[in-house]
């Protein structure tokens, strides 16, 4: 320690410096089962009852695995999956038990004399270290490299240039953006229709207040036969697997139906996009892209469950609280054969902001 | 086994019965002779089997999460026998009858196989999520053990660094964990993290489709996520806790002053066998503590969230607690958007998603440096410092932590609000200050605490400890007794440096040499004064002779006055002899 | 010891192909469409006479109630009243019997003080004395009636299904599938994923699911009580209302195959309990390995003599 302390000892004697000496290690002391052996035999007991308190923990873990259902028959114990219950605490207990007995073990009858090693310092002797840089420096000077800046600035280049394979080669991992960002499967006439049902909807059908999660057609996986074969003989195109998945993630909309006075209307929200009160909204948010419909019926506020942006519905989807940057954008609706329709693409990229974005 | 007699050398004795019992050793010394004649371990062995490891139970926090990556290895392997990592689109025909028919990924549907049709798929499953949260939290404690007690000084500052990008690969190989399965939760996760690289500035589209392989959501990310879990992040972080290991090893572990323990030695208990069997019986209750939680708490429900679609969510989306804080930046974040010349640029995403952790991880990695910088201090440190007596480092860790803690809070504001009846956006505007106001408070706080605390310690040596024992003089004023506290208690209060507050243009650094002025020496000065300056230095010895003088004095007072007193209490001022000594405890 | 009272029941928890029997099936079959039968002769217009000379008595009754418990907030006739800072209680002409049915008959109505949202209390009215109300408001203006149990069970589903030469189980399945689809669709945003609830903007909150009855879930849906959006049966056809209560008590049933639940609240329980439990048993553990055992009074010169 005072080999260390010589920076401080400038300004203060060493005797000021440590007001006590070091007093050493204290004295052994020995356990109770270092001196007495009933304490030692009783300790020897205890680690071995562990170790077979662990082994019928694991006949009792295969036991169970045999005969505890699970699939259609799960067997229950108070509630709970019993195969699951059983596996993880015969298993769990089998492995504590090794522990605690090999730890009991360590504690109660391993050597218990504290030792002491000495440190060195991290670095090397300063003859290593002198030997390693004339080494060093006696290899680079054999190889030239300072002397010969032609070789050694084409090799870096050459090093260099092979990054662009490198890059180049990850191209593939990926098509380009495109204009895919901006584009739904919404278009003009594309009909309206409830998530997971896939059924059509009719303005009359829904009551001030009503909130209906819905898909552009085409984009639901559980609806009937005779719904798709309606569908595909007008032309309906139904999507599956990832492209499903990637236009779903987009063209989610929800659909509101409020009092028609409640209503503002500006240029992003123009009255003729809603239908006695009906108006559609892009069910992706635009701060991350999480699906919302929290929706409060009487303040028409929709709140977003990941981060908490809120939008208003009846002021064109207006950011009135949370992370969020800008309004949800509203999809124009007219009805079409009696049934809700889009009257075109949104008219504003959906979902998160990314950098292109105002280039559109 | 008959060659065992030569190869164990020692014993060659006439005597049958003899041979056969110097068998036993001879066995063994046949096959470490085996393996050095091919290996020569015997030389690095040597010196390692009896190396000595102090004990503290701080010191075992790093092996929870050396353990625990242990059983995740395990576990993960178990997994992987029936995890399909494809998006391709199958439909559900398993056990789980309120799912039947549905179509959903391979990757959720073999999910859903290992919860219900592999008899014990589900423990493990569970097993495996329990293991990678206690993995990532038993590292960020460690950290906290390492940063309060000044164990990343020199020479340790490297392994420091691994620690850090350890914690930073393991949140990335937990966040890739969490989303293989392809459920509702994992799948708004990753919705979340494309947003969060969408908004990087220029490149984030072409970000986002390259990592999806096209639109969001493609069907090549969990394939890739799913190499990354179990290959390329594992193999890094086995390859880093090998290093951070083998570093541990040469520098030898840092111990708490005391007696006999000093700058250059280390004392404690041999690796062979004492460390051994704990280190290892530790492993088997950190398996052992992931089995139980596995078997009797419920994680991830998988099936309750259904299979992902990007038109589904659920009240309380959350990521793992280890995405708390980036959670919570990204909910308390006001909407700001810049648009320059045709492009949107997201602070509400790009600040939380990728500056903040970034600049918090830098921070945290950078300050063995800062600080180095600030002391001047060159020496090797082993010696570990309570956290009271660096109260400007206790503090700031104080302040990180209670920082950690309020982004955490406010990535569960939802959950919060309803289990407190709380106000959702009240939390909200609440964090958006106190993220930076509560913080310093707190730091100010710990550090003022730290030093009442040094001041404490500086009390029991100047004038002992608190007997609880009242003693009535004549006049009829009380007084507590005090005692000395006992050598061994002393000294490992005193074993500890006086800080120096750099003073810039002093012209003398640390060292003594004199120095040219720095442009930073203002900086410098600055941050040694609010680290060093108010802190408690440790007594003189003449201050301590001194106190000790004047203590006699005044029993030599009391003496005087109280003589007629049959038992006053000086007996148990510690100078005399008396039966009673275990009054005087281990203080 | 509960535990041991109750050992491995072999219980088959939850809804599978193979729990009931065929025969069970048709016994469920014809015991529904009997109760339907039943309810329906219950309610059919056949006993209109009878049911309006009842119908003018509760509604007199209802008036009474409503005049003592009601009118303060809902005005006299239930026309609704505004105060100066706003409204007191909207107006309740052509909410319907079922509106008034849910919010007594759970405890929201009457309010013990106005606030952001009626909390959920012990009911104040007898069943009677609730459906006196719904009657007396029903007449008010139409509106959504009480839905009866055919409306919020599978049964009439199943007997389609059964019809449409499915087995009774696959018929009911097939319902609780979709259900749990439209759950997860509709409501599973505020309710969360099992139905435990979450929290909406300035201090509201979505109730857990959990100890509402079918019918009052059903209700909720119709009427759209409070913030909640209305889901009509325009909007969602009431039999797949019904299967979305299906579902709900499918889940219920089910055991937890995974053990406790936490609370089924999501990760933010499940890294408490990784914290609390995980890290504060292991740092317990490492206390004990690290702690310095007892040491004894004896020399250790006591063990050389043995030795």
């Amino acid at each position: 320690m005072t080999d260390h302390n010589d920076t401080s000892s400038n300004h203060l004697p060493a005797s000021v410096q440590e007001p006590i000496a070091n007093p050493g290690l204290p004295a052994h002391l020995p356990r109770p089962t270092d001196v007495d052996p009933k304490a030692e035999r009783r300790a020897e007991r205890q680690v071995a009852a562990f170790f077979v308190a662990s082994m019928i923990c694991a006949v009792l873990f295969c036991v169970a695995y045999f005969t505890l259902d699970i699939k259609d028959e799960t067997d229950t114990f108070i509630g709970l999956g019993a195969s699951n219950v059983a596996l993880g605490a015969t298993l769990g207990l089998a492995l504590m038990f090794i522990g605690i007995g090999v730890i009991h073990w360590a504690r109660k009858l391993m050597g218990d004399v504290e030792i002491f090693e000495m440190r060195h310092p991290a670095s090397s002797s300063e003859e290593d270290r002198d030997t390693t840089l004339a080494a060093l420096s006696a290899g680079l000077e054999e190889s030239g490299i300072a002397r010969r800046p032609l070789i050694r600035n084409t090799m870096l280049g050459a090093m260099g240039m092979l990054g662009l394979p490198l890059i180049v080669g990850l191209r593939d991992l990926g098509t380009l953006p495109g204009k895919t960002l901006e584009r739904t499967v919404w278009a003009e006439g594309t009909r309206i229709v409830r998530d997971v049902t896939g059924t059509p909807v009719k303005p009359s059908q829904l009551e001030v207040g009503d909130l209906m999660n819905a898909q552009p057609e085409g984009l639901v996986t559980l609806h009937s036969e005779e719904l798709i074969a309606e569908g595909e003989e007008r032309g309906v195109e139904y999507l599956e697997g990832v492209d499903l998945q990637v236009e779903k993630s987009k063209a989610s909309v929800i659909l509101l139906r409020m009092e028609p006075k409640d209503l503002t209307f500006s240029d992003r929200s123009p009255e003729n996009w809603q239908i006695d009160g009906i108006v559609a909204y892009s069910k992706i948010c635009t701060h991350v892209g999480c699906p919302i419909s929290l929706n409060e019926q009487q303040s028409h506020h929709l709140l977003c469950p990941c981060h908490q942006s809120t939008f208003d519905l009846a002021d064109g989807g207006r950011v009135v609280f949370g992370p969020a940057a800008r309004p949800l954008p509203q999809l124009p609706l007219t009805v079409k054969d009696g049934y809700l329709v889009a009257q075109s693409d949104f008219r504003e990229p959906v979902g998160p902001s990314y950098w292109e974005r105002d280039s559109k | 086994m008959s060659t065992s007699e030569n190869v164990g050398g020692s014993v060659a004795s006439t005597n049958g019965k003899t041979a056969a019992s110097a068998k036993k050793p001879g066995r063994g010394s046949k096959v470490v002779g085996w393996a050095d004649e091919r290996l020569g371990l015997a030389t690095a062995a040597k010196k390692n089997l009896r190396k000595v490891f102090p004990d503290h139970w701080s010191f075992m926090l790093g092996e929870i999460a050396l353990w625990s990556f242990v059983v995740l290895l395990i576990s993960g392997v178990f997994l992987t026998f029936w995890f399909k990592p494809s998006m391709a689109e199958v439909q559900y025909f398993g056990s789980y009858s309120q799912l039947n028919g549905m179509h959903m990924s391979e990757a959720f549907a073999s999910t859903l196989d290992i919860s219900f049709d592999v008899r014990g798929g589900l423990m493990v499953r569970q097993m495996h999520h329990w293991a990678a949260m206690l993995f990532i939290a038993a590292m960020l404690v460690h950290m906290m053990r390492v940063f309060l007690t000044g164990a990343f000084r020199k020479p340790r500052e490297v392994n420091w660094i691994i620690g850090g990008i350890l914690i930073l690969l393991g949140i990335v190989e937990g966040f890739a964990g969490y989303s293989l399965p392809d459920d509702l939760l994992s799948g708004t996760g990753m919705r979340i993290a494309d947003g969060l690289v969408k908004a990087t500035p220029v490149v984030g589209t072409y970000m986002s489709f390259f990592m999806f392989g096209g639109e969001f959501p493609g069907d090549d990310i969990i394939p890739r996520l799913y190499m990354a879990h179990i290959l390329l992040i594992p193999g890094l972080i086995l390859a880093l806790i090998a290093a951070h290991m083998l570093l541990l090893v040469y520098h030898k572990h840092t111990q708490w002053p005391g007696p006999g323990r000093t700058e250059e030695n280390v004392v404690g208990f041999p690796m062979l066998p004492v460390y051994m069997a704990k280190a290892g019986g530790f492993f088997f209750i950190v398996f052992g503590m992931s089995a139980l939680m596995g078997g009797l708490l419920t994680i991830n429900p998988v099936w309750k969230y259904g299979p992902y679609d990007p038109s589904k969510v659920t009240a309380g989306s959350q990521p793992d607690w280890y995405m708390g804080i980036a959670e919570g930046t990204l909910r308390i974040m006001p909407g700001w958007e810049t648009h320059l010349f045709g492009h949107t640029l997201s602070w509400n995403i790009f600040l939380p998603g990728q500056v903040i952790p970034i600049v918090l991880l830098l921070m945290v990695l950078s300050w063995p440096f800062l600080e180095a910088w600030v002391t001047g201090d060159k020496r090797e440190h082993h010696l570990l410092q309570r956290p009271r007596n660096a109260p400007g480092r206790t503090a700031f860790l104080a302040a990180m932590i209670t920082l950690y803690g309020l982004l955490w809070a406010a990535g569960g504001n939802d959950v919060l609000a309803v289990l407190f009846h709380l106000n959702l956006n009240h939390i909200t505007y609440f964090m958006r200050g106190a993220v930076f106001v509560i913080p310093i408070l707190v730091f100010f706080l710990t550090k003022r605490w730290c030093i009442s605390l040094q001041r404490h310690d500086n009390d029991k040596l100047l004038h002992g400890y608190e007997t609880g024992i009242i003693m009535r003089s004549a006049e009829g004023g009380y007084t507590e007794r005090h005692l000395p506290i006992s050598e061994e208690s002393a000294y490992t209060l005193t074993a500890r440096d006086r800080d120096e507050v750099f003073v810039p243009g002093s012209g003398v650094d640390a060292n003594g040499v004199a120095s040219k002025d720095g442009k930073l020496d203002g900086i410098r000065g600055k941050l040694s004064t609010t680290l060093f300056a108010d802190n408690i230095q440790k007594p003189t010895a003449e201050e301590l002779e001194e106190a000790h003088h004047h203590a006699d004095d005044e029993h030599a007072h009391e003496i005087e006055a109280g003589l007629d007193h049959s038992a006053d209490g000086h007996q148990f001022d510690g100078r005399h002899p008396v039966d009673e000594e275990a009054l005087r405890g281990k203080h | 010891m509960r535990l041991l009272n109750r050992p491995l029941n072999r219980v088959a928890g939850r809804l599978s192909r193979h729990r009931r029997r065929p025969v069970a099936g048709l016994l469920v079959m014809l015991l529904g469409l009997f109760f339907t039968g039943a309810l329906y002769a219950a309610f059919a217009p056949a006993n209109a006479e009878k049911e309006s000379t009842t119908d003018e008595a509760k509604i007199a009754q209802g008036r009474e109630l409503f005049l003592v418990g009601c009118s303060f907030c809902h005005g006299a006739n239930g026309e609704g009243m505004t105060s100066q800072t706003g409204q007191l209680g909207p107006s309740l002409v052509g909410v319907g019997a079922a509106a008034v049915d849910f919010q007594v008959g759970t405890g929201r109505m009457p309010m013990a003080q106005p606030g952001q949202q009626a909390a959920v209390k012990d009911k104040l009215y007898t069943d009677d004395e609730v459906e006196a109300l719904s009657a007396y408001v029903a007449s008010l203006g139409p509106g959504p009636s009480i839905p009866s149990k055919d409306e919020y069970s599978l049964d009439k589903e199943i007997a389609e299904g059964v019809k449409n030469g499915m087995t009774d189980d696959e018929a009911r399945n097939a319902a609780i599938v979709r259900g749990g689809q439209l759950f997860l669709a509709n409501c599973s945003a505020c309710h969360n994923f099992e139905g435990s609830g979450g929290a909406m903007p300035w201090g509201k909150n979505a109730p857990s699911l959990r100890k509402t009855s079918d019918k009052h879930i059903y209700e909720a849906m119709l009427t759209g009580p409070q913030q909640m959006d209305v889901f009509s049966n325009g909007n969602i056809a009431p039999e797949d209302k019904a299967a979305i209560i299906a579902y709900l008590n499918s889940i219920e049933e089910n055991p937890g195959y995974g053990g406790f639940g936490l609370g089924g609240l999501g990760p933010v329980s499940e890294g408490m309990f990784a914290w609390l439990l995980g890290i504060g048993g292991l740092v317990g553990f490492a206390y004990w390995i690290a702690a310095h055992s007892t040491r004894s009074e004896k020399s250790e010169h006591t063990e050389g003599n043995q030795a």
